[in-house]
């Protein structure tokens, strides 16, 4: 049973936690904040940003104006979604046969999976830019979605692995013993239980794949630049345009600000490839 | 239990997997060591004679490659250090009670899933600029000289923004492990008369080390990999203040383009990182067994 907590207890902790949490919350806010002035409030002193400029919507329609941010959103949508459900069609299977048909060498091939995302982008980045250069895939959103598959694709296999382990085998059993194939056993037996599974894994390497900023920066010029890219245009000095760059920044980490607060869970198991649950 | 026939059809569900991975490690892989013995500028047309180990005694006689190995364990010794004790430190903190508490874990977590371009840039221009940041405006205010952050600490500010990305990370798996600890056993302990540093030391630490020994290992896999905070703050600058492995690689090989020494590079990254990997890896596959 928990012990009763006194309420003051309670409340000193609220509010050192709520400190902690406030601080390293607080420059996502400020951007927030920031998006929501012109150029000229933008840079004043901070107490003058709070208590005495007005609110405008125009950084949003500026940036928009300026470098077409919805065609970057559209890359990061179209590259993130893509590689996960890329990913998803190849390591079902994969994850299914090695969870429900394990065989001697199974758990050498999951470790074997995951070294090779240990291996270090920087260390094929010049193969993988050659390859793609001889084969026109530069600045290419299919180009960018096979490697962002290719390196989710063991975190993908792990996550569903452990899923997967998670479903007592003597349900399939029971369904195969009545008769079901495995085409049935897979579609009506498994699927639905390994939803939930799946959809966290959907999640997290949704989040992973829009935020991944090695490839996308050096794979993309204009064309297929993802949100990762299009937001680093914005390091020259020609682009030191506050409100425009918290306004394109809020808009780039918002979606998956949200998916992340529904992932925390599933987050810590992903990325710790099942070692802390 | 598995038939024959399951079993061959599970070979056959496993496969595609198993090729392009194989695939994916093998022919880059393959190629970047092939390319390191190589006499390769991609500005240079013509022949590319085989060079023997001269791209790796390039690489390695480069001054900025000390300086380059040298930031690099400077940068993921320090954000280690700040992420693995603030971690715990926060982790104790949020898992005692308090009203909010998914709020503020929500706002503790968050800069994780920020990504680096947006992180690096906000800090660098609403923080850290001189004139215009928040600290700027700050000391001026107090009338203090203000910092200019990337000129006089370059380094010192990469750690911190990273740090300020990865300690969600290292509290959000530390939190998850101490979540898991018998309460009954930190009350038995309470009973018997024992502090609450004796029941942190000999009770809690002990039960997060093998959480504390992933979240190390995962990260430092991730932080040698560290590109693109360097690359909207910094370029690597001043001179070479904040170029690490990765950054000096990325510059040999698509700013100078000399394809022989970004390889040899690749490769010594490569190990690197390997050796980390080894430890890790050990620490998953035990897992697996239990």
């Amino acid at each position: 049973m928990a012990r009763a907590v006194s309420n003051g207890k309670k409340i000193a902790n609220t509010a050192i936690a709520g400190t902690v949490g406030f601080l390293m919350f607080f420059p996502i806010l400020w951007i927030l904040i920031l998006s929501f002035k012109t150029e000229e409030d933008a840079i004043r002193a901070p107490l003058e940003i709070l208590f005495s400029s007005g609110w405008t919507m125009d950084s949003f329609a500026a940036v928009q104006a300026r470098s077409d941010y919805f065609k970057h959103f559209m890359n990061s949508v179209t590259i993130s979604v893509g590689s996960t459900f890329l990913g998803l069609l190849i390591a079902i299977p994969a994850a299914w046969a090695m969870a429900f048909v394990p065989a001697k060498r199974t758990k050498d091939v999951l470790m074997w999976m995951l070294s090779t995302k240990m291996l270090p982008p920087v260390g094929v980045l010049i193969p993988i830019y050659l390859i793609f250069r001889d084969f026109g895939l530069l600045d290419t959103r299919i180009g960018l979605t096979f490697v962002l598959m290719m390196i989710n694709l063991p975190i993908i296999i792990w996550m569903l692995y452990t899923y997967f382990k998670e479903i007592p085998g003597e349900i399939l059993e029971a369904a195969r013993m009545d008769g079901a194939s495995l085409r049935e056993e897979v579609i009506y037996v498994l699927t639905p239980m390994a939803i939930p599974g799946m959809a966290s894994t959907v999640l997290l390497n949704i989040i992973l794949a829009w935020n991944e900023a090695f490839w996308t920066l050096n794979l993309t010029a204009a064309k297929a630049a993802p949100l990762t890219a299009f937001i680093a245009s914005y390091s020259s000095p020609e682009g030191l345009f506050y409100a425009k760059l918290s306004a394109a920044s809020i808009m780039a980490i918002a979606p998956i600000l949200i998916m992340g607060w529904f992932s925390q869970k599933q987050l810590v198991r992903g990325l710790t490839f099942g070692a802390v649950k | 239990m598995a038939t024959k026939a399951s079993r061959s059809s599970a070979r056959l569900m496993i496969s595609p997997a198993v090729i392009l991975l194989l695939g994916w490690m093998i022919i880059p892989l393959g190629m970047t060591i092939y390319f390191s013995f190589l006499r390769y500028n991609l500005l240079q047309p013509g022949a590319t004679p085989f060079a023997g180990w001269e791209n790796y005694y390039w690489f390695f006689t480069d001054p900025s490659f000390s300086a380059a190995m040298l930031n690099t364990l400077v940068l993921v010794g320090g954000v280690l250090t700040i992420t693995t004790v603030g971690g715990i430190c926060f982790a104790l903190l949020l898992d005692r009670p308090m009203f909010g508490q998914g709020i503020i874990r929500i706002m503790v977590i968050a800069p994780f899933f920020v990504m680096p371009t947006v992180s690096g840039l906000i800090w660098k221009n609403m923080f850290m600029n001189p004139v215009n940041g928040i600290f700027g405006q700050i000391a001026a205010g107090l009338g203090l000289q203000p910092i200019d952050f990337f000129g006089q600490i370059p380094m010192a500010s990469v750690i911190f923004i990273v740090a300020w990305m990865w300690l969600p990370f290292a509290t959000l798996i530390l939190l998850t492990a101490l979540q898991s600890l018998d309460q009954e056993q930190l009350e038995a302990a309470e009973m018997d008369g024992a502090s609450w540093v004796n029941r942190f030391w000999f009770i809690m630490l002990p039960h997060m080390a093998r959480a504390i020994t992933v979240v190390i290992l995962i990260q430092t896999i991730f932080l040698l990999s560290i590109f693109a905070e360097i690359l909207v703050t910094t370029n690597g600058g001043p001179g070479v203040a904040t170029t690490n492995l990765t950054y000096l690689i990325y510059v040999s090989s698509l700013l100078q383009f000399d394809v022989g020494i970004g390889s040899a590079g690749g490769v010594v990254a490569i190990i690197l990182a390997n050796i980390v990997a080894f430890f890790l890896m050990r620490m998953i596959g035990k897992n697996l067994d239990a």
